[in-house]
């Protein structure tokens, strides 16, 4: 039901509106849901707002869980 | 009361019902019964139209003129002939600006050049302010023959190469229209196709400008008449950063989208590898792959699979409607 | 993230999930509760990939434009046809959503309006900011993903006193329906997949009843290929450990307490009511409408607009019992036949997250190559 993806923040306005980054394109986005963004912090982004900030050691983790899987299998 | 909806004119299976339940049998012939890009006529000649329609008129990469010359130049080519002759109508909105008339033939005379085609007739109409949106043009092109797409001939083994990246007119267009917050560098890639005639002389068995529908549609209507299926896979379609972001942001699958200067080709198996090179070695080919090949392991005759890059496999079906962003 | 797409990790996961799947008294049926979850178990391939691993997955009610009753696309479709100068902007899908009135697409506004596709709600507050003398309604449709980016532009349009702006509100709330889903006891199933983007709201609290009153395991899932194999795996280690939870395999996007302040904004702003659902029936505190503080925002007041019922199907139709995971969309005697994508009958067929659509045009899938 609903579509967003991570994108890393280029732009943060005092007034909660930006832009952030996503593989290349620019996006505008407004961070007035996720207070403790800072800039260059990752966030997901839905219709144009960002509804969550990313956290970056879980989704580190996340990628070598499956380095090791695609290993484990091969 | 049945009426024509916006989209009879997407590219989708409404407009393959209108073509197969009311165009054909009120007028065909063996000619139009083909259903090519460019019909072959006796003489060497060969013959095609389109009419364009496009919000906004200019956009990054193009523009509504060069649109009208090179995606009939296009439809000559795929359809196995040298573009020579183009003609032009017009239809415009009262209260037109002079000055954006002028900016599009300046870009049409431009895109002819380019394309080696001459503008020999032509016709304009004014509509009252309202009734139409600025421009719209139509053309139809004339070319001398140089062969026929051979379907019968197409076996298992046979590549599908695709010219180039995925999109890039669709998302041009749609982003010059300032919707959905979205920039990026994407252009239209909006270009003539005139490096792929050597290709018929060469052996090539079939190819198709991926307009309208994009490559499911287009490679869907060619599994439809083939003893075989088609099998694509997703990791091999070239697609540009902009694209791929555009396409996971605003859920638009980059296989339906339209492009105007790219096009699938189907190689023989011998030739694929001399095709791609030759192809590659143009400015506008450089990113061209062997995304396929048609099959006889895999599915059933008439289907196009698509070998997804995870490892599953699944059935393509043609457009059936207007591209929308979706947030769901 | 194309590591979660790596054919050998999707391979070892499916490997695992068929070994714990073989250890459960009954073949596992997992419902995955979010359209999107659906659209990329069909777009990767990963459907008939988990049914060779004995694992049935069954779609949920996580479409909101397929969940939205008739009789409020039809007041939409009204509004626009019968107004002159006002824009309709909504989120796509919800344009090709067919009723007894047609559709939006089909549908011809009156002079000087239009229906305008937006991407945020922001595009359409924006378009009334630029010209006050033309009127913006925002068909808004959404679950709490959705719901406190509405919220946010409806409270900025009020502290701006921007009165051409108002919102047509189709906003649903989640744990309600699947509580809805789980009294009415129609289908049984090993577990729930919870939607991530959802869950990155609300947190992991609202589901833990699921587990603690209906002893069915669940676990919140990302969007990847991989995620949702990781959940699919976590919900049938939970099932077959007889430990029933919440369990978070999206944990980089969310945490187990949501987005707090995105909630405050949406109660705010918002207040629950018990509210009809395509399929459902009526569900309690299941919908969201505008408090009174906000209440000049809302469309359906401002142009009195009939909006109320269940809202009447098209005849045939059995998108509800779809929608409650009743029955698999090709049960339908419509389904692809009389209604198909190029001519729907009801929104499951008409949503990109509609599970007949999904089926329709992804189902008929066949065996990876070997």
């Amino acid at each position: 039901m609903c579509l967003a993806v991570p994108a890393k923040i280029t732009r943060l306005e005092d007034s909660g509106q930006g832009t952030v980054d996503y593989m290349g394109s620019e996006v505008k986005a407004n961070f007035s849901l996720v207070p403790k963004a800072r800039l260059g912090d990752w966030v997901i982004i839905h219709a144009g707002f960002a509804i969550s900030l990313l956290d970056e050691e879980e989704a580190r983790e996340t990628l070598q869980l499956f380095k090791e899987m695609a290993d484990a299998s091969s | 009361m049945k009426k024509v909806s916006l989209e009879l004119g997407s590219g989708g299976r409404l407009m393959r019902d209108f073509i197969a339940g009311t165009i054909l049998p009120s007028f065909g012939n063996p000619v139009l019964d083909e259903l090519s890009d460019a019909s072959h006529l006796p003489g060497g000649v060969a013959f095609t139209t389109d009419s364009y329609v496009v919000d906004p008129l200019f956009f990054p990469g193009g523009d509504i003129g060069r649109l009208a010359v090179n995606g009939t130049v296009n439809d000559l080519v795929v359809g196995g002939a040298e573009p020579k002759f183009l003609s032009l109508a017009f239809i415009l909105e009262e209260g037109l600006d002079f000055a954006v008339l002028e900016r599009v033939i300046r870009s049409i005379r431009a895109a002819a050049r380019a394309a080696k085609v001459r503008i020999v007739t032509g016709d304009t109409k004014v509509v009252r302010r309202g009734q139409g949106d600025k421009i719209y043009i139509n053309t139809a092109g004339i070319g001398r023959s140089i062969a026929r797409p051979r379907v019968r001939k197409i076996r298992p083994g046979d590549k599908i190469i695709l010219t180039g990246t995925l999109g890039d007119h669709s998302l041009a267009v749609m982003l010059a229209r300032g919707d959905f917050g979205l920039s990026s560098n994407v252009r239209s890639d909006c270009a003539p196709l005139l490096f792929l005639l050597p290709l018929w002389k060469k052996g090539a068995l079939w190819m198709r400008d991926v307009t309208r529908g994009g490559l499911a549609t287009v490679l869907f209507e060619l599994a439809e008449r083939l003893r075989y299926p088609l099998l694509i896979e997703e990791d091999k379609v070239p697609l540009s950063r902009p694209i791929l972001a555009a396409s996971e942001l605003l859920g638009i699958d980059p296989l339906y989208m339209a492009c105007e200067g790219k096009a699938v080709v189907i190689a023989p198996k011998t030739k694929a590898g001399e095709f791609l090179r030759l192809i590659r070695g143009h400015r506008l080919g450089r990113k061209a792959a062997v995304i396929g090949e048609v099959q006889d392991r895999v599915g059933r005759p008439g289907e196009l699979l698509l070998q997804t890059a995870t490892g599953g496999l699944r059935l393509l079906e043609p457009l059936t409607s207007e591209l929308l962003p979706r947030i769901c | 993230m194309k590591e979660l797409r790596n054919p050998k990790a999707i391979r070892k996961l499916l490997g695992d999930i068929e070994e714990i799947a073989r250890l459960l008294p009954r073949p596992p049926r997992i419902m995955e509760v979010c359209g999107t979850h659906t659209m990329a178990l069909f777009r990767h391939g990963l459907t008939p990939l988990l049914a060779d691993a004995g694992v049935e997955m069954v779609s949920g009610p996580g479409c909101p434009v397929c969940i939205t009753p008739n009789d409020i696309h039809e007041a939409a479709i009204g509004l626009v046809s019968q107004t002159e100068g006002l824009t309709l902007a909504t989120f796509g899908d919800m344009t090709r959503v067919p009723t007894r009135k047609g559709s939006l697409q089909t549908a011809v506004p009156g002079p000087g309006s239009r229906i305008r596709i937006v991407y945020s709600p922001e595009e359409a507050l924006e378009e009334a900011r630029r010209d006050p003398s033309h009127r913006v309604v925002f068909y808004g449709a959404g679950f709490e993903t959705t719901i406190p980016a509405i919220a946010f532009t409806a409270k900025r349009a009020a502290a701006e006193g921007i009165r051409n702006f108002s919102v047509l509100p189709a906003l649903w709330l989640i744990p309600p329906a699947l509580k809805a889903i789980l009294e009415a006891g129609e289908i049984a199933i090993t577990g729930f997949v919870y939607p991530g983007h959802v869950s990155a709201i609300i947190g992991a609290q609202p589901y833990e009843f699921v587990a603690r009153d209906y002893g069915l395991p669940g676990a919140i899932a990302g969007f990847e290929p991989g995620d949702i194999l990781l959940a699919v795996r976590s919900v049938l280690n939970q099932a077959a450990a007889g430990k029933p939870g919440v369990a978070n395999e999206y944990a980089r996007a969310l945490r187990r307490e949501g987005n707090p302040a995105a909630r405050a904004l949406m109660e705010e702003v918002f207040e629950p009511f018990d509210a009809a659902w395509r399929g459902l029936g009526t569900i309690p505190a299941s919908g969201l409408r505008f408090r009174k503080k906000f209440s000049a925002l809302d469309a359906a007041s401002e142009y009195a607009l009939e909006i109320g019922g269940i809202g009447r199907d098209l005849p045939g139709c059995r998108c509800g019992d779809v929608l409650r995971g009743v029955i698999r969309p090709e049960a339908c005697r419509l389904f692809g036949k009389k209604c198909a994508p190029d001519s729907p009958l009801g929104p499951c067929m008409v949503s990109y997250e509609g599970a007949c659509l999904i089926h329709l045009k992804y189902g008929r899938t066949r065996r990876p190559l070997p």
